[in-house]
């Protein structure tokens, strides 16, 4: 039974479609990548399931229930445990890595004012609580030597990565990853692969992949879907789709 | 210390068991993980050096086995060594930046038979050279991150398992642990310390407990410290500088081993700490330095004045206090004064002001950074030895620091001059050789007495004075000696420089090729607005080269005699780097090495006639790829310029 099934979704800004007909499922466990020309739709897909975007028509359905997230604000489908690393980083970059990752677990925080005021009994709990949480993601995407250090200044690699860390925090079960690898040297890449690819693993997280790079997404993903022009025109296994004829079309334009 | 003589009696599990017994509930290891610093007690520690004990032994580890041990500072590392050592094993320590090939051709030779490592990167390396290493039975680790893929092949095993065995093991014969330990012996081999391999492959010195044990006695006579002490583990335990300290010094005095959270955050979590004492190589003392001078330089303009102010004032009592003559009452209230307002506050910043002593070893420091550290208050002293004598056989007394000396040896340490010029020492600290090399054990020790391998002499005042490598001392073409070491120390003083190498034995001249710093520097053309995308391209800047002209010349007008001034140097294009063999694991350069890599710049070095020439680069990339560059390298000429 698939985690997220999107059935039939159309987006529409004015007169253009940014995406028609988008049919999706995503699978437990797996690594799913979406790829596809600029302007495929692929981000505009992710805006779909985060809540940013609602479809023009069709049905986006979450777990177990099938509930559908149609109507649902981004804060909404946070809680229900979808959680996103965007293209650009969203990050408060004047607070240091740790502020920005307790920060993100600010929907954990079920005190109440006197309680907070006071610092005493659920409040000092819950705090501690959070910060063991956020202290596990910070060993998970390595990020120890720079937990008290300003986000804004520290390289753009290492910012790449406690924007995931940040989803991380969340303990979600589906992760939508936005170009986690745009900008990286080959050294950072070939470490978010390895974070990437632990994530599923370890931390049993389904993960939906948006990459420009073929290499890595042919090298760890489960499944692919292409987009182009805001429809998909092939999916499946890496090997079927590098040798989909509409793919490599896509890509490489008409022979 | 009141126990001394029942101490040196014991090997290391048996003086941990009397830890426990004396000090049991005080903390002995502290380790960050997650944020927090945890405890382990005298007594945990034991603990767990009794699962693993008893884990190796019901794994078929029997006396003289060998272990290796590959990883970054952790606890687990101490429980493994130990607990190898209580079953009579011998443990082995290497590099964590250690090559495949290398690491395989290490293991061979030391016939080990387990392997324990931390993490994954470590097990890979194992598995990359799994086909040569028929003899390993076992590959233990500790952080079970990304171990997924192994879980099936019961050649891994994570460490949980081995304290799960040794539990079982427990509960059948509880007594059967003590019996083991009793049965050891002091002079026993313990432990398999590498040397640096700065000519070859690295060879295993043998250690026993009685060398690890009278090395902590003797240098605790001398500089004594409370148990309440603090230490940070931050150098690779396969050194022998940090192993003196975990199995010597913490053992015999009780004082706490900080680990740090990973090896990139030691310097911040050193600050956390605020250690009574420290040890580390020159590069560490130099870093340091670096850091407190790019903050000053940071820092606003009445700040740096004052601190310019002061500093001038406190090498001027740092000189006094060297020579061993009293200061003027004038000079040492200024002093006084430049602590309080800006020293103390400063080395607070970088974590040292508890610290009571600092050692520097493993090579030699220059004289302006002795008077740096002792001008801001930092009791830094030279210490001197090698693996084959547990690290440190000599060293400076309080009160008694001399920028050009090593001091006087520990208790209990003979010293002698040989005819050819060479130090030989003599204690119980001394190795009883090389593992399976019977040829270099017998030039490495003459009845009882180890050869170091380095020319010096003994001063008026007693000290000891280590001038070079017996093997690296140059001539210059007219006879005139000079160290090539010596002077590299000096130049690499100047903040902008990070490495240089001296050349011109039998020839007219010294030349040499010069590193510049890449953060030092790199911060210094930001400021002025150079724009620069690699080390290569920073490296070729005519302001840069103009820079390093300018270093070259303020090192010439202090040189202490004519024929130790630079006369030709050029700025290489690449930092020297462990990876491509061009320092050694500990950071010293491997000159023969880096002679022959580099031979077409040094031949252009002491060709005169030679402006610039063009070399070809080849870079050779983390992920295995090699690239080729080409680029024009120009030599400077200084024509006596001073």
């Amino acid at each position: 039974m698939s985690l997220l099934t999107i059935s039939d979704v159309t987006l529409t800004f004015g007169g253009l479609n940014a995406l028609s007909g988008v049919n999706l499922e995503i699978e437990p466990g797996l690594i799913t990548s979406v790829i596809g020309p600029n302007g495929a739709g692929k981000t505009s897909l992710l805006n779909c399931i985060s809540g940013f975007y609602h479809p023009t028509s069709g049905e986006i359905q979450f777990g177990e229930h099938k509930m559908s997230l149609n109507t649902f604000s981004p804060h909404q489908v946070s809680v229900l445990g979808i959680a996103r690393a965007f293209q650009n980083l969203e990050l408060f970059s004047g607070l240091s890595v740790l502020d920005n990752l307790l920060l993100a677990r600010h929907q954990n925080l079920k005190y109440n004012f006197f309680q907070a005021l006071f610092y005493f009994g659920k409040a000092s709990r819950i705090e501690a609580e959070n910060r063991a949480y956020v202290e596990e993601i910070i060993d998970f995407m390595e990020l120890e030597p720079f937990r008290h250090k300003i986000v804004g200044n520290l390289a753009y690699g290492v910012q790449k990565r406690v924007e995931v860390a940040r989803a991380l925090t969340l303990a979600p079960k589906l992760l939508l990853l936005d170009e986690p690898m745009a900008g990286m040297n080959i050294e950072e890449k070939e470490d978010m692969v390895r974070f990437v690819v632990d994530i599923r693993e370890e931390r049993d997280t389904t993960v939906v992949l948006i990459e420009h790079d073929l290499g890595v997404v042919m090298d760890i993903s489960d499944h692919i879907y292409v987009l182009d022009f805001g429809e998909v025109i092939g999916s499946g296994t890496p090997e079927q789709i590098a040798e989909n004829p509409k793919v490599i079309e896509a890509y490489i334009g008409e022979e | 210390m009141e126990n001394q003589d029942q101490i040196l009696q014991f090997t290391i599990p048996q003086l941990l068991r009397w830890r426990v017994n004396s000090t049991g509930d005080k903390v002995a290891l502290r380790e960050k993980d997650f944020g927090y610093w945890n405890n382990y007690t005298w007594s945990e520690y034991y603990d767990y050096v009794r699962k693993v004990a008893l884990g190796l032994e019901q794994l078929g580890l029997k006396k003289g086995d060998k272990i290796a041990l590959i990883g970054d500072n952790i606890p687990e590392m101490l429980f493994m060594a130990i607990g190898a050592q209580c079953i009579g094993a011998i443990a082995a320590g290497v590099y964590q930046t250690t090559l495949p090939e290398e690491i395989s051709q290490l293991l061979d030779y030391m016939d080990i038979e387990m392997v324990f490592c931390d993490d994954q990167e470590q097990v890979d390396k194992i598995v990359e050279v799994r086909d040569e290493l028929p003899r390993i039975r076992k590959v233990i680790f500790e952080d079970p991150r990304g171990m997924r893929d192994y879980r099936s092949d019961d050649w891994f095993m994570d460490i949980s398992e081995l304290y799960k065995l040794g539990d079982e093991s427990y509960q059948k014969d509880p007594g059967h642990f003590e019996s083991l330990i009793d049965q050891g012996n002091p002079d026993d081999v313990c432990f398999f310390c590498l040397t640096s391999g700065t000519t070859g492959l690295s060879k295993a010195t043998m250690l026993t407990h009685r060398n690890y044990i009278n090395m902590g006695v003797q240098i605790s006579l001398v500089d004594p410290l409370e148990s309440t002490d603090e230490y940070v583990s931050f150098l690779p335990f396969a050194w022998i500088g940090e192993q003196m300290n975990s199995f010597g010094v913490a053992m015999t005095t009780g004082i706490t081993i900080n680990f740090p959270e990973s090896v990139e955050t030691s310097m911040d979590d050193l600050k956390e700490i605020g250690p009574h004492f420290m040890f580390g190589a020159p590069r560490v003392y130099e870093n340091i330095r670096s850091q407190i001078w790019l903050k000053i330089n940071e820092s606003y303009w009445l700040n740096r004045k004052i601190y310019e102010f002061f500093m001038k004032v406190g090498e001027n009592a740092a000189v006094f206090r060297m020579s061993g003559k009293k200061m003027p009452l004038v000079l040492s209230f200024w002093d006084w004064l430049g602590k309080q307002m800006i020293f103390r506050p400063l080395i607070n910043q970088v974590g040292l002001l508890r610290l009571r002593r600092a050692y520097t070893g493993g090579a030699a420091l220059g004289p302006e950074l002795f008077t740096f550290y002792q001008a801001i208050g930092v009791n830094l002293k030279q210490i001197y030895g090698q693996t084959e004598i547990v690290g440190i056989a000599y060293m400076h007394r309080d009160g008694d620091i001399r920028s050009d000396t090593v001091g006087f040896p520990l208790p209990g340490t003979e010293c002698k001059i040989s005819d050819e010029g060479e130090i030989l020492s003599r204690s119980p600290s001394v190795s009883p050789g090389y593992y399976k090399l019977p040829e270099k054990t017998a030039e490495l020790l003459e009845d009882d007495w180890l050869h170091s391998g380095d020319a010096g002499h003994i001063n008026q005042d007693g000290h000891l004075v280590v001038i070079d490598r017996l093997s690296d001392v140059m001539h210059n073409k007219e006879g005139k000696m000079f160290s090539p070491m010596f002077l590299e120390n000096k130049l690499k003083f100047s903040p902008y420089i990070k490495e240089a190498l001296i050349l011109g034995d039998q020839k007219d001249y010294v030349a040499t090729m010069i590193n510049v710093d890449p953060i030092v520097v790199g911060k210094w053309a930001e400021d002025r607005g150079i724009s620069f995308s690699t080390y290569m391209d920073l490296s070729a800047k005519a302001e840069v080269e103009e820079l390093m002209l300018q270093q070259v010349i303020d090192f010439n007008k202090k040189a202490e005699k004519d024929h130790y001034r630079i006369n030709r140097f050029v700025v290489l294009y690449k930092l020297l780097d462990m990876d491509d063999g061009e320092l050694t694991k500990t950071g010293k350069i491997r000159r023969g090495f880096v002679q022959k890599k580099y031979k077409d710049l040094i031949d252009g070095l002491f060709d005169e006639s030679l402006k610039e020439k063009e070399v070809e680069a080849l870079f050779q990339y983390q992920d295995g790829q090699s690239a080729t560059v080409k680029t024009k390298i120009r030599f400077y000429t200084m024509n006596g310029e001073t």
